[in-house]
């Protein structure tokens, strides 16, 4: 019997001894987890290893699982903090009460063409494009076209539409701004992740759409903005909000656009839901673009596994990231956040608090139930007489 | 005879080798619990999962076509995405089973000795081949073959007035989808087959050459009669393959949505029940009914699936029954 106290003891500090170092050296080196959306995770992954020069003790793990995945794990309070492409819409609001919206930086959508001898910049309306990819306009040389490009001598071919077949911020911002200038749209189709598309092919992803428009001639698509300029594709001017001119997608007029969408937004703890900064007014305003939003609690405390000093550095990490961080952003091709964009994430970012709860450290918790389960091991084996060792 | 050898073999008997007796006996009753508590969590999981779009739209939710996740507009409705499931993996089969018995046969049959090796062994390889291979090879190169020498010359010649062919080929559409999956579950079928014909006993060959039968003659008489419910059986688990392909479908298919989902040109875009929740589980919203519409897809997915493979068991057993009957007489 003795013997077996022994061994169980032994086990136990087996077992607990890598547990509590564990933990031990988490408290030495925080690392934040994040995880969400896809289209920001070459800056967010920039930003870890520009920050983490600055900041050797804090590593940024970010998991750029989708915008959806990213709320999942935002409203179940398992990652400090999640990025999302689209704001909550009300009810995944409800389900996460208490969330800031931080938008962390802006991307544009394009209109990207596949029509052999015409270089970028056919000129479309939002209500042509709304058309196009409704299936009332069919054909390269429809009126509609032809009367917005008079230079230009377009093609008597049928238009290959193709858009996203996956659940996609993408989607989301082209299908926000084809809603707002076409009521028509409106009503059919709608905005979302993914839509009840009225025709075309679906694929996957931006390289997916880019893809087809590329192998096919005569076809039109959407692709985000950097995806284009890396790849050289031919893209479409839209027509900015005031009908004033055919607007040229590039990192200054989608700033313009943001810039004039700022005075119109809610704080940080508002009501996001219906925010979209699509096609704002101004001359150089280009305007399929979109804020990103990084996703966090007004009250740290309730994530899983905080800490005081990892919501420090959280706090620390985004105020780093709407100034500093925004250098990195053009090189990207991501567009930097304006000033006023930038003062309403700082008021945001300063209504972070950490109440600190009585939350156990997991160390502990994985002491208690190790004990137990060792206990009635002992326990249970001394009675049946099983033994780990057989006797001869 | 038999008995002698058992009294030589004196296993020595420790004490406590009852206990080791016990442990096995618990070890191999977990682990065969294991099984079906996995599918019972996998059944649970999906009707608790599901059951909200169920309460909502009933039985509307297999009959209807309406597929919206816009909050404040949603409404789901599976039945094009459960016919383009059937529409690909039938078509499919009627282009692979065909080839895949023309090849065992030749493999049981008529090739020569050297040959039959080599060749089930790259069809077995080729059975290897991931998904995702066959769909990159499909998207960037197959798509633009067929396009070119079968859609193309198939709706010149029929055009938009007959049903099947209408609407300007594209390549990615329901029709490079199923050629595709043809393509893929041919070795699983061609493999099953062969192997199921190599059971057939060779006395009944013989006799049906004794008789005077040619090649042909013994295959049809000999081989079939007792392989049938087997070569049945290899077709039917070809079918669970090519109704459960998720990634070279969803590269191929053309991914339409809703009402335009409806397969009814081959040469239109299309969705499958795997492909839909490929395309739109990562994004799909859990607050609102999105997510519970894609598990009941993977719910009714998971029916078809697990139906295909007892029909298809229930009759390789009854082939490999009376395989054991021909024996023994």
């Amino acid at each position: 019997m003795r013997k077996k106290i022994i061994l169980g003891m032994t086990l136990m500090l087996i077992l607990i001894i890598p547990t509590t170092s564990l933990n031990v050296m988490a408290q030495s080196a925080l690392s934040l987890n994040a995880a969400g959306a896809t289209f920001p995770f070459p800056l967010i992954d920039k930003w870890r290893v520009e920050y983490n020069k600055i900041h050797p003790g804090v590593t940024l793990n970010y998991q750029s699982i989708g915008s959806g995945a990213g709320i999942k794990l935002h409203t179940t309070k398992a990652v400090d903090f999640a990025a999302s492409d689209a704001p909550l819409q009300t009810s995944e609001a409800s389900a996460a009460p208490g969330t800031l919206h931080i938008p962390e930086t802006i991307g544009a959508v394009t209109i990207t063409y596949n029509i052999p001898g015409i270089a970028k910049g056919l000129k479309l309306t939002g209500p042509v494009i709304a058309n196009i990819f409704s299936g009332n306009v069919t054909h390269w040389n429809d009126k509609m076209i032809s009367t917005l490009n008079p230079d230009l001598t377009l093609p008597n071919q049928q238009i290959v539409v193709a858009h996203r077949s996956d659940g996609s911020g993408t989607t989301f911002v082209f299908t926000s701004y084809l809603s707002k200038v076409s009521p028509d749209w409106q009503t059919k189709v709608g905005k979302g992740k993914s839509v009840p598309w009225p025709l075309g092919v679906g694929a996957q992803g931006n390289a997916g759409v880019a893809g087809i428009v590329k192998s096919t001639s005569y076809s039109i698509g959407y692709v985000e903005l950097a995806y284009v300029m890396q790849n050289n594709m031919t893209y479409a001017f839209v027509q900015n909000a005031d009908g004033t001119a055919f607007v040229e997608p590039t990192l200054d007029t989608i700033a313009a656009d943001a810039a004039s969408a700022a005075t119109n937004l809610p704080s940080a703890d508002g009501d996001w839901s219906k925010i979209s900064i699509v096609n704002e007014p101004g001359n150089n305003s280009y305007p399929i673009s979109s804020f990103t939003y990084l996703l966090v609690y007004k009250d740290l405390s309730q994530v899983n596994g905080m800490t005081q000093d990892k919501a420090k550095a959280i706090v620390d990490f985004l105020n780093w990231a709407i100034h500093d961080g925004q250098q990195f952003s053009s090189s990207l091709l991501y567009v930097p956040l304006p000033d006023a964009v930038v003062k309403l994430d700082e008021q945001g970012i300063s209504q972070i608090q950490y109440n600190s709860g009585s939350v156990p450290e997991f160390g502990t918790i994985a002491a208690l139930v190790l004990a137990i389960a060792i206990i009635s091991i002992i326990a249970v084996s001394a009675k049946t007489g099983l033994r780990l060792i057989p006797k001869y | 005879m038999g008995g002698k050898i058992v009294s030589m073999m004196r296993i020595p008997l420790k004490s406590g080798s009852r206990f080791v007796d016990k442990f096995f006996k618990i070890g191999a009753a977990m682990a065969a619990t294991y099984v079906l508590a996995i599918i019972l969590l996998i059944v649970v999981n999906l009707i608790s999962g599901s059951a909200p779009v169920w309460q909502k739209e009933g039985l509307g939710f297999l009959t209807g076509s309406n597929w919206n996740s816009e909050e404040g507009r949603e409404s789901y409705g599976a039945a094009p995405y459960i016919l383009g499931t059937f529409v690909t993996a039938g078509i499919a089969m009627a282009i692979g089973v065909p080839i895949s018995i023309g090849i065992a046969m030749f493999l049981s049959e008529l090739a020569p000795k050297i040959m039959r090796t080599p060749l089930s062994l790259i069809i077995e390889l080729l059975a290897a081949v991931p998904s995702v291979i066959y769909g990159l090879w499909g998207l960037f190169v197959f798509r633009l073959y067929l396009k070119d020498w079968v859609e193309t010359p198939l709706h010149n010649m029929f055009g938009d007035n007959s049903v099947i062919f209408a609407g300007a080929p594209f390549g990615l559409d329901i029709f490079t989808a199923s050629v595709v999956l043809a393509i893929m579950i041919i070795p699983t079928i061609s493999t099953i087959s062969r192997e199921i014909m190599l059971a057939v006993p060779n006395s009944q060959r013989e006799a049906a050459y004794m008789l005077g039968a040619t090649k042909w003659e013994v295959f049809r008489l000999a081989v079939i009669p007792y392989s049938k419910s087997g070569l049945i059986g290899a077709a039917i688990l070809g079918l669970g393959r090519a109704v459960g392909e998720t990634m070279a479908v969803t590269m191929l298919i053309g991914n339409s949505t809703g009402a335009a989902a409806f397969p009814t040109s081959l040469f239109q875009p299309g969705q499958t029940m795997s492909s839909i929740m490929a395309n739109e589980f990562a994004e799909a919203s859990q607050a609102g009914l999105h997510m519970s519409a894609l598990i009941g897809i993977g719910l009714i997915l998971f029916v078809v699936a697990f139906g295909i493979n007892i029909v298809a068991h229930l009759l390789v057993a009854r082939v490999i029954k009376s395989h054991e009957g021909a024996v023994q007489a």
